[in-house]
């Protein structure tokens, strides 16, 4: 399958660089906003809970920290298909640098939520399904990470790495659905459960909104890191040298 | 509710502030990290750039 021309052109190194240094604003300002409200909202308007008490504000973190896990995984992944398929070099670069992303989001899920499971279950850690999958998750970005970092040539670089996270989605389902398809400490979902959310309307919109703040996160940071890391790849062509001669003035 | 009973967490402070602490830390070191590699890498470049034109220039002049 032939993409058409529009969409190689669109997806040029040189057109990359320029669309996402107007969007990187937008989308850090959009984080900003939405950070202070859904961590105002989160502390001072969100109500203690009746079981867990102050110790379930951790779930504004945890929760959209664990969803951005497997959100940029699956960017990683698609990503790098489709730089292994049409030879795009810019998907390939959004795969290699969401990787860094991806594994903080994921150690952050994970220790918070060993945070959280001391006072709550008693244990920092169980080898249940649902952790231990997600410790998988962070495997797979490291091993993702350090496998494009043993490679010297970037096109086998990016072609060794997209196989590996494909390869690695089979880990996604299996997060979701750990809590359903084994016994397990961690609470099943609450949020995507398909009648009604079972949470309070408080504490769903700061959940909500922290989500989105970190979407806008992934989105500023992804782009700062593959507009530098474009410089470095392009460094041949010539607006790259017009850029380094611009950015030396 | 009044400033330290709020940073008690209701005697959870450690637990939630941890938390907090930990991904303030890592998500702003990943936020930062890219300007100071960007910086670097204009810099990589362009020290690249004036000798490969330095070369150009050996070879022209020789």
């Amino acid at each position: 399958m032939k993409l058409p021309a529009i969409v190689h052109k669109f997806s040029s190194p040189k057109n990359f660089y320029t669309m996402s240094g107007k969007m990187v604003p937008w989308f850090a300002w959009g984080f900003g906003l939405s950070l202070i409200f859904g961590l105002y909202y989160g502390f001072f308007v969100a109500p203690t809970d009746y079981q867990q008490g102050e110790s379930y504000r951790i779930m504004f973190v945890h929760v959209p920290a664990a969803w951005m896990s497997m959100f940029i995984y699956m960017v990683m992944a698609v990503s790098g298909g489709v730089g292994l398929i049409w030879r795009i070099k810019t998907a390939d670069l959004m795969a290699s640098v969401s990787a860094p992303i991806g594994a903080a989001f994921t150690f952050i899920a994970l220790v918070t939520g060993s945070l959280w499971g001391k006072p709550m279950w008693g244990t920092y850690w169980v080898w249940d399904a649902r952790l231990t999958s997600e410790l998988i998750l962070l495997f797979l970005y490291l091993g993702f990470i350090a496998l494009q970092a043993s490679i010297e040539d970037p096109r086998n670089a990016a072609r060794a790495g997209a196989v590996l996270a494909i390869v690695g989605v089979v880990n996604i389902p299996i997060i979701h659905y750990s809590v359903e398809w084994w016994s397990t400490l961690h609470q099943g979902a609450t949020v995507s459960k398909i009648d009604k959310p079972s949470i309070h309307i408080d504490m769903l919109i700061p959940l909500l909104v922290m989500a989105v703040s970190f979407k806008l996160y992934y989105a500023t940071s992804v782009l700062m890191r593959a507009r530098g890391e474009i410089l470095r790849r392009e460094q041949n062509s010539r607006w790259v040298k017009e850029i380094v001669a611009e950015e030396a003035k | 509710m009044s400033a330290s009973e709020f940073f008690d967490m209701g005697g959870y402070a450690f637990y939630v502030w941890s938390s907090y602490g930990l991904a303030t830390v890592l998500l702003g070191w990943v936020f930062i990290s890219p300007i100071f590699n960007k910086k670097s890498i204009i810099k990589e470049l362009r020290m690249k750039y004036r000798q490969q034109e330095r070369q150009q220039q050996d070879s022209t002049d020789s």
